[in-house]
């Protein structure tokens, strides 16, 4: 068996790249889990592998270092490298023993290859890649068994893998041409159906990856393919998209999961490490992003804390300070997870029978999903795994473990300094020139790099009064007020309502900024753009100020088609204030729905 | 009359420790007390309308001292002198006009004042001629018409002397009491009924599928949507909370139980999702001359941002929010600020909030002013229970319900009572 797959799996490029269109052998991924992960599953289901792996297999192929962008707006993306890295080591390190095997893998490595990249948005919409990969991979394999399945699973993946041969070629006995054709179809219905499942998820996916399977293999083919169908379509349709456009992939953002489509959601939800709840009542405006019910989180993960092998412990902690909203801030958030990924570089050790490269590649992308579970990416976050990424894969082969690892934590070292310490220093120097005695400054929210800007002022003895504007429902002002007050600077506090009774006396605006756009628009918290609207019907100045690393290529106009949804319980809370309670108990009724935007652009025409 | 003192006081205590909430409620307590005042005013045969203006205002200038940001007050205070002096100026008329000029002197007026007989046809002239006289510089500076230098009574036809004369008198000073008291009625009625009245409106307004956005709560709003509702329009609100108050919590609860559907947002979340709202309906605290709105805090911005997305807005007003006075300052002048608790926890905040220490200047203040001022030209209608208008249309209002007289309600010393 072993032989065979590995060969079947070198010899066919094409397979690869188109994903989900060749029926390639299953057994690949079959055989794959069982012999890397676990003592769970029997050693080759190789027949019964069902092609979740393929997918995961094929998405795993060419992409480690997806092309140069957007991981951080792009949940789907993030969730797709993850799952595809992971699958693909996995894959890798089953058939590790045939190099060429893990040639081809490398060079398909190359970040120039959307192929994967595409196969892997249609096929995880989900997003969350679940840190236990393997496992997950072997329990669904195990489950499914039965070979007119596994077949259907042969259709789409990459994967191809050698286990595609086999499971081809006992099916093909079995059924004629026509069927074959009707079972294929279903089968890619099926895979693209698989892959949102991946193979991260629980038993409750592959059971429901079964039932796809299953359907089409039953009766009503035509019906359930229809069905089965337009969700091929749809995802063919962007794979096909994508393969084509492999080069231009680089200039077109990927397509972030739509979290308005139910299936693509389910899908996700059974991948998903954390599980989140979703709010009830969404605002029909914003359907496309999550919006979960929060606090269900935290408990689920701390139980999950011992279980989780995979994931490093500081990764375990970043994220649930993630979650219960200890660290804020673009820069904290990064800075913060660069030290993790630090202390989780330097307990790493490659695992036999695999390159260093794409493993740590592997991991690292889990991580990442992990993290994006617990709080979707900042776009500084997304530009600072960007890097990490590409430092790893430009790692010289040749290197050994100590020092690759070393090399990397200093390239982590220095971007933190660089990017962000160092920035921060030079945007602080010029900004003060900027402030004269007399002035009356206001700023919104809690920025670290207006902070910094304020606190440097005040040393070189500036007299100045600030003054903060702080909003609903995260109050974040109030830290930053608390931290001016200690050292001295005379401030005004007020409430993002009265800003146009303040504006009168403010002589300029300092505001900071979660990223900036490429068509000049400056993202950053809500709120932000009520004040600029404000500071310039009042003619006053507005700086923002942004460190260079949060810059990004996106473009957008207004706050629906991305954003952040927070936790709609915050607002009918008043922290503090127990007497507003008069939304008590209505939180679930039909017609009342919350909504806590996090984030909003603010376009920079009006400046 | 001590039965009004007491009625006075007890409001003006209740104005100044603000007890009463919202515009409406404290025009009707004061049309009411006025209408007390007025029926326990003591009247002269002659002036009787300078002596109600006289008492009125006395009583309306302690008010409006009491709470000057509540300007609906010192609204109040405006049209029921206005009615006087209409009242006044109608019945005159109506003498003028059953004018039976029966020759009398001049002399008897003025010194007799139970027992006043005769009203000549002079007097009449005299006493119509004040009153329909527009205001010349020689009036203004008469100092008030309540000395009464020229008779002043009204009547309806000096025909009779005598015991019918004096029944006249009696009738006549009652009737100008009973109409003023007859209007203020009115007044009251209009008062609590602008909320029908307005909302009848709101079908010519609100179509279907709708977005329609506002801040805080207002109850003219409520009525508003409310109307449209059972007009089995569709449509859907956005309200904004409006901190610091948290109003919006209120108003989204009513309006889910009636069977809206609601989206409650953060006031910063206003201009992220302006741009999907079709209009922006809200209330008002006072519209000034100019067509200016004293509005709760926040609604500046609304203002701002829907104008920058082209999106309507549109401000349910009362007539008793209507005042006559043009704004100066608005920010300051005509607005109050609160206590800092309801923004900052002091508890947490006390290391900061430390004044005794060091320099002794506080280094942290707390700005929690309770209205904002929108600039006329950032308001698309006013819907007062008139009808719909143009902010530039608002000072044509004035000149129906407010006397130019009466816009300076201080009382100038030198006159004489």
């Amino acid at each position: 068996m072993d032989p065979r797959r590995t060969a079947r799996t070198v010899s066919d490029p094409k397979v690869r790249q188109v994903g989900f269109f060749t029926p390639a052998p299953p057994e690949r991924s079959i055989s794959d889990p069982p012999r890397f992960q676990d003592p769970i599953q029997p050693p080759s289901p190789s027949p019964t592998q069902v092609n979740d792996h393929s997918p995961s297999g094929n998405s795993l192929s060419p992409v480690m270092i997806p092309p140069a962008h957007h991981h951080s707006d792009n949940f789907l993306r993030t969730a797709l490298q993850v799952t595809s890295p992971t699958k693909a080591f996995s894959y890798s390190a089953k058939t590790v023993t045939i190099p060429p095997e893990n040639e081809d893998v490398a060079s398909s490595f190359s970040p120039g290859r959307k192929v994967v990249s595409a196969k892997s948005p249609s096929s995880f919409p989900g997003v969350k890649a679940s840190s236990v990969p393997a496992s997950e991979l072997t329990t669904v394999s195990v489950v499914n068994l039965p070979p007119g399945i596994s077949e259907k699973a042969g259709g789409a993946s990459v994967e191809v893998q050698n286990d595609r041969p086999v499971s081809a070629k006992t099916l093909k006995e079995k059924t004629s041409k026509a069927e074959r054709r009707a079972l294929q179809e279903a089968q890619r219905a099926a895979k693209a159906a698989a892959k949102a499942e991946g193979t991260k998820a629980s038993s409750a996916a592959s059971k429901v990856v079964t039932s796809a399977n299953t359907k089409p293999s039953k009766a009503a083919k035509s019906s359930s393919q229809k069905n089965d169908g337009s969700q091929v379509a749809a995802s063919e349709k962007k794979g096909g998209d994508r393969a084509p456009e492999k080069d231009r992939k680089k200039d077109a953002p990927h397509p972030r999961m739509q979290y308005d489509d139910k299936s693509r959601v389910e899908k996700a939800k059974k991948r998903a490490v954390v599980k989140q709840t979703e709010a009830r009542n969404r605002v029909e405006l914003f359907r496309h992003l999550p919006q979960y019910e929060h606090g269900t989180q935290l408990p689920d993960l701390e139980t999950k804390f011992f279980e989780l092998d995979p994931m490093h412990p500081a990764v375990y902690k970043v994220g649930l300070q993630y979650l219960s909203g200890d660290i804020r801030g673009g820069n904290a958030r990064c800075i913060a997870m660069f030290q993790a990924f630090k202390e989780a570089i330097k307990d790493y050790s490659t695992p036999p029978e695999k390159t260093l490269i794409r493993d740590l590649t592997a991991r690292i992308s889990s991580y990442v999903s992990f993290l994006i579970e617990c709080r979707p990416l900042s776009i500084s976050m997304g530009n600072a795994i960007k890097f990490l990424k590409n430092r790893i894969a430009k790692l010289p082969l040749a290197l050994s473990e100590s020092e690759a690892k070393s090399t990397l934590m200093l390239d982590i070292d220095r971007f933190i300094n660089e990017k962000i310490i160092l920035s921060e220093k030079v945007i602080v120097k010029h900004a003060v020139t900027k402030i004269q005695d007399g002035d009356v400054l206001l700023t919104y929210g809690a920025s670290s790099v207006v902070e910094m800007i304020l606190l440097h002022a005040h040393e070189l003895g500036k007299h100045f009064h600030v003054v903060v504007v702080d909003s609903r429902p995260k109050l974040e002002g109030q830290l930053l007020l608390r931290r001016l007050v200690r050292k001295g600077l005379s401030c005004t506090y007020t409430h993002v309502n009265a800003v146009s009774c303040i504006m009168q006396d403010v002589t300029r605006v300092f505001l900071g900024a979660s990223s900036v756009l490429s068509n000049g628009t400056v993202y950053s918290r809500v709120g932000t753009a009520c004040v600029a609207m404000v500071a310039h019907a009042f003619r006053v100045p507005v700086l923002v100020c942004c460190e260079a690393y949060k810059f990004h290529e996106r473009v957008q106009l207004d706050s629906i088609c991305f954003n952040e949804l927070g936790n709609p319980d915050a607002i009918s809370k008043v922290q503090g204030r127990e007497e507003i309670n008069y939304l008590d108990g209505l939180v679930n009724q039909e017609n009342l729905q919350l909504l806590n935007l996090i984030f909003h652009p603010q376009v920079c025409l009006s400046l | 009359m001590p039965d009004t003192q007491a009625l006075v006081n007890d409001f003006l205590n209740k104005l100044k420790k603000r007890k009463i909430e919202g515009s409406q409620a404290t025009a009707k307590q004061t049309a009411e007390l006025l209408r007390s005042v007025i029926s326990q005013t003591r009247m002269p045969y002659t002036n009787q309308a300078a002596a109600l203006i006289h008492s009125v205002k006395a009583v309306g200038e302690r008010l409006i001292a009491a709470n000057p940001v509540e300007l609906a007050v010192g609204n109040v205070v405006r049209r029921v002198l206005h009615i006087i002096r209409e009242e006044d100026l109608s019945l005159t008329t109506a003498a003028m006009a059953g004018l039976n000029l029966s020759a009398e002197s001049d002399d008897e007026d003025d010194t007799d004042r139970d027992n006043h007989p005769a009203l000549s046809a002079a007097a009449i002239a005299a006493a119509s001629r004040s009153t329909l006289r527009p205001p010349s510089l020689q009036t203004l500076l008469e100092d008030v018409p309540d000395s009464a230098a020229v008779p002043h009574t009204s009547s309806s036809g000096g025909d009779s002397e005598g015991k019918s004369k004096s029944a006249d008198k009696s009738s006549r000073s009652r009737k100008l009491k009973h109409d003023v008291i007859e209007a203020v009625n009115e007044l009251i009625q209009d008062i609590s009924t602008c909320h029908e009245l307005i909302a009848e409106q709101a079908v010519e307004h609100i179509h279907q599928k709708e977005v329609i956005l506002t801040l805080g709560s207002s109850r003219t709003v409520l009525e508003f949507l409310c109307a449209a509702k059972e007009k089995k329009r569709s449509f859907r609100v956005f309200v904004a909370e409006g901190a610091p108050r948290y109003q919006g919590h209120l108003l989204a609860k009513e309006l889910v139980t009636r069977g809206l559907q609601t989206t409650l947002i953060t006031d910063s979340a206003v201009f992220a999702m302006i741009s999907r709202v079709n209009m922006v309906i809200v209330g008002a605290h006072a519209v000034m001359a100019n067509g200016g709105v004293i509005a709760p805090v926040g609604l500046n911005m609304v203002a701002l941002a829907a104008q920058k997305h082209a999106v309507p807005f549109v401000v349910l007003a009362g007539s008793h929010k209507l005042c006559p006075l043009y704004p100066h300052h608005p920010e300051v002048l005509l607005n109050e600020l609160r206590s800092p608790s309801e923004l900052l926890d002091f508890g947490e905040f006390s290391d900061c909030l430390d004044f005794g220490s060091g320099i002794g200047a506080p280094l942290l203040h707390v700005v929690n002013p309770t209205f904002d001022y929108v600039p006329p030209k950032l308001v698309s209608l006013f819907i007062t229970d008139t009808g719909g208008h143009n902010p530039s249309y608002m000072y044509r209002l004035i000149a129906d319900y407010y006397s130019a007289d009466d816009l300076v309600l201080e009382r100038r010393t030198a006159s004489g009572n």
